[in-house]
């Protein structure tokens, strides 16, 4: 027997997927491009020796069913998104092949972002795309690659430019991209241009089995049915038509300017994960557990300040955040319940930044806090807005060397803090917001001087910064306590 | 083991690293952007893959093709951003992948807010794509649940090829609470039915299209026998003093937490309420509120929504008529206060 012309290994030898009677035979219409190219497709992937690590992707359109036929790894995507679904799948392994096979409604109408983005990552994938200048699957409807003038069933009259606009050449799209290695338009309409399309194919994929990058070869095809001519005029169509739209040839070709590269392995990491992420390490936090053990009902804690509500309200950039978070930390350390809300999204953009804190011994409801029983203001527009929700007999810390008034209630406890002043004379003017931690430590009791310095390496990252906090921390309770 | 203070949308992230996760591809977007910032840091720290995605509906597909290669993968969004997933979401759901999405509730509709609200109840616990598919939807109302939910959300997505959601709202997203992880480390399992590399995996085949009708027909009624597997195994909910209860409250996520300092305070006064919250918002918990509608002492319920009322019609389901089934919802992205809703549960029982 002649083996010259056998079947591909890469194609199944019968197709078992295909519904119906014949499963020998292909469900493409007479004439149609399809079949040549799955046909180049699986002699490529045979001769370079990929298919047990090939993944063909099988778009919307026509071509839904290439996974009747490639004795490959298949996956059908959702209309226009398979270069997105062959990133997800090349990402997870990066030796595979993944093959991206697209239409021109699927790649150039509906998935115009999916792969743009892919090429201009240079993902390691191979695209070929199927130009045959109309929808075929869905019945014979425009196309993006639709040329002027052409007639199909939603441009009955004809494409107009001043209407659906002119015909998107995608081999030149993608060539304005920096990343792609390879980019060709070929033609299936002479034998020229077939020997063309399966080297255009071969290079493709022997371009992407070396890590070289994004590949795409636009392949000019005809659709007998859709367009209702015969195969043989189909193809002079092409000729004729189609290739003065879309020219044939090489668009570009930087493989010689890209070393064929190793993949770089990626090993599974699970060797001290709670190390890399930043979490305790199994057999830790003996300290906290017995701090909850003796953390109770905060009884040492002056009424006034049990299981305090705190607002935290300033400007961007005044580290009104980072206060919060060390109230919310140390809490935490001693064994409390605590809870840190921010402001968060535009809000923060105006320039003030706020946040709710709460530290409790019991479970926390809302980490919102509305009325408020600690209020620590750095600026003249906070202290404004959320005076009003102290509760009677609350107290507001306010930093008086940036907020030239007092609280006007009568029924709250106002205790002016010079923090900014205070830091600058420390040298540092970040430092103000510790300097009010001191100051809230000491005038409230709810934390020792000593618990908020111990704790500090729990919220700052930085360890040289430690001690200019803990000279501010001291500061702010030295003022609290003498007055100056 | 001892705790450590993060965001929500921080733990989230963790927990599923813990978990196996090791792919991520995201969108930024308020409140959810913490979730993509904090797997950008700290996947390639851990051999995984972080891709910030041209666009939500990339980022799904993306998810959709590694869950494929058998990958436990992940994405985040809030509102508008989880909407456009839902293409993605449906085809997950047709081909049984399995995944995790978080979905980080913020007020709508159209581009509303960013503040926290929980208005995509229906789209995310009620299907929000096309055809006929459910997703698990776990409901955390703590920081601590987000990094239990990373943790129990792939288990589930592996043990049933299902998308599972993690529902929450901005509130949970943007706060810091303490958190304590735990010290199992996941390798997840080898999926023998995913694509990828090697003769063992090419006959795969990772697909939704059945063109025969009653091949379609048939995989969806597998999916319905999966679906009902799910409800018989895995509801989860809290209990809150619900032993002697007359009236029922039930609320989920942030505002949960509000209601249950109400019920602490009201309590106190002799008010006999309690509460029921869902954990998972699909399979959603029936047959506790069933029973709890067939006791003779629960007198009515009150559903309590940061939405126009969405969970409230699930409760009425479960409910069956057996006893009245209030509402009381705010929206905007307005969280409740406590005082207020001591007046809401008061005032229901006084009724």
């Amino acid at each position: 027997m002649d083996v010259k012309f056998a079947k591909p290994k890469s194609f199944y030898e019968i197709y078992e997927r295909k519904p119906g009677a014949n499963k020998e035979g292909i469900h493409y219409c007479p004439g149609c491009g399809h079949g040549i190219i799955h046909k180049m497709i699986a002699e490529a992937v045979q001769d370079l020796e990929i298919q047990d690590r090939t993944v063909v992707i099988s778009p919307v359109g026509c071509s839904v069913f290439a996974y009747y036929y490639f004795d490959t790894g298949n996956i059908q995507s959702a209309h226009g998104r398979a270069p997105a679904v062959g990133t997800g799948v090349k990402r997870t392994h990066p030796d595979s092949i993944v093959i991206s096979y697209q239409g021109d409604g699927d790649l150039a109408a509906i998935g115009t972002a999916e792969i743009v983005h892919a090429a201009n990552r240079g993902e390691q994938m191979t695209v070929i795309f199927v130009n045959n200048a109309i929808y075929g699957m869905t019945g014979g409807q425009m196309a993006p690659t639709t040329l002027e003038g052409q007639r199909t069933t939603t441009t009955p009259y004809g494409r107009k430019k001043e209407n659906e606009g002119q015909p998107v050449r995608v081999a030149e799209l993608i060539d304005a991209l920096e990343a792609p290695v390879y980019v060709e338009r070929t033609t299936l309409s002479d034998v020229k241009g077939r020997t063309r399309t399966r080297k255009a194919i071969r290079k493709a994929l022997k371009y992407q089995s070396e890590n070289r990058g994004f590949s795409l070869v636009e392949v000019l095809s005809s659709c007998p049915t859709g367009w209702g001519v015969t195969p043989v005029d189909a193809n002079q169509w092409i000729r004729e038509k189609m290739e003065a739209v879309f020219p044939v040839g090489l668009l570009r070709d930087r493989a010689a300017d890209i070393e064929a590269r190793p993949l770089e392995p990626r090993p599974f990491v699970r060797e001290n994960l709670h190390q890399l992420l930043e979490i305790p390490e199994p057999g830790t936090g003996d300290a906290q557990a017995a701090a909850a053990q003796g953390a109770g009902e905060m009884q040492h804690v002056d009424e006034r300040y049990r299981n305090p509500r705190i607002k935290v309200a300033g400007f961007g950039g005044q580290g009104i955040l980072f206060l919060g978070l060390g109230i919310a930390s140390t809490g935490m350390e001693l064994g409390y319940q605590v809870s840190w809300l921010p402001s968060y999204g535009p809000e923060m953009r105006g320039g003030t930044a706020n946040c709710s804190v709460r530290v409790s011994s019991d479970l926390i409801g809302s980490p919102i806090v509305a009325e408020t029983d600690i209020l620590v203001a750095f600026n003249k527009p906070s202290l404004a807005k959320f005076e009003p929700d102290v509760r009677a007999g609350g107290v507001v810390f306010y930093d008086s060397s940036l907020i030239d008034a007092s609280p006007q209630r009568d029924d709250i406890e106002a205790v002016s803090v010079p923090a900014t002043q205070l830091a600058d004379e420390l040298g540092n003017t970040k430092a103000a917001n510790m300097v009010m931690f001191g100051a809230i430590a000491e005038k409230t009791g709810l934390f020792s001087l000593e618990e908020v310095r111990q704790h500090l390496g729990g919220y700052i990252k930085k360890k040289k910064l430690i001690p200019l906090n803990e000279r501010a921390i001291e500061r702010g309770a030295t003022y609290v306590r003498e007055g100056a | 083991m001892a705790r450590v203070i993060l965001k929500g949308n921080d733990a989230v992230v963790r927990g599923a690293i813990l978990a196996g996760c090791r792919v991520y591809f995201g969108y930024p977007i308020t409140p959810a952007s913490e979730i993509a910032e904090t797997a950008a840091y700290y996947m390639p720290l851990v051999g995984g893959v972080f891709l910030q995605a041209e666009s939500e509906v990339a980022a799904i597909n993306m998810v959709y093709g590694a869950a494929g290669a058998g990958a436990r993968a992940m994405t985040a969004s809030s509102g508008p951003g989880i909407s456009l997933k839902m293409e993605g979401v449906s085809y997950i759901a047709g081909a049984e992948l399995p995944c995790v999405i978080v979905s980080i509730g913020r007020g709508g509709p159209g581009l509303g807010n960013i503040a926290p609200e929980q208005g995509d109840y229906h789209q995310v616990v009620w299907g929000g794509g096309h055809g006929n598919y459910r997703n698990i939807v776990l409901a955390p109302n703590s920081v601590q649940e987000m990094a239990d939910h990373g943790i129990l959300a792939f288990a589930l997505a592996d043990r049933y090829r299902n998308p599972v959601f993690i529902l929450t709202d901005g509130a949970i997203g943007q706060m810091m609470e303490p958190v304590e992880f735990p010290e199992t480390v996941v390798t997840p399992p080898e999926k023998e039915w995913a694509v990828g590399v090697g003769a063992a995996r090419r006959p795969n085949l990772i697909s939704s299209i059945l063109l025969d009708p009653d091949e379609l027909e048939a995989h969806v009624a597998k999916l319905e026998e999966k679906y009902t597997r799910i409800v018989e195994q895995e509801v989860r909910a809290e209990a809150y003093e619900l032993e002697d209860a007359e009236l029922v409250v039930v609320a989920f996520g942030i505002v949960s937490r509000v209601a249950r300092s109400a019920i602490e305070v009201l309590r106190k006064e002799g008010c006999k309420v309690g509460m029921l919250r869902p954990i998972t918002l699909w399979p959603f918990p029936e047959p506790q509120l069933r029973e709890l509608a067939a006791q003779e002492r629960v007198q009515r319920f009150l559903t309590i929504e940061m939405s126009n009322g969405q969970m409230v019609r699930d409760v009425r389901l479960a409910v069956e008529g057996r006893k009245p089934v209030e509402f009381y919802g705010r929206t905007g992205g307005n969280i409740p206060t406590e005082v207020e809703l001591i007046e809401q549960i008061r005032c229901q029982t006084e009724a």
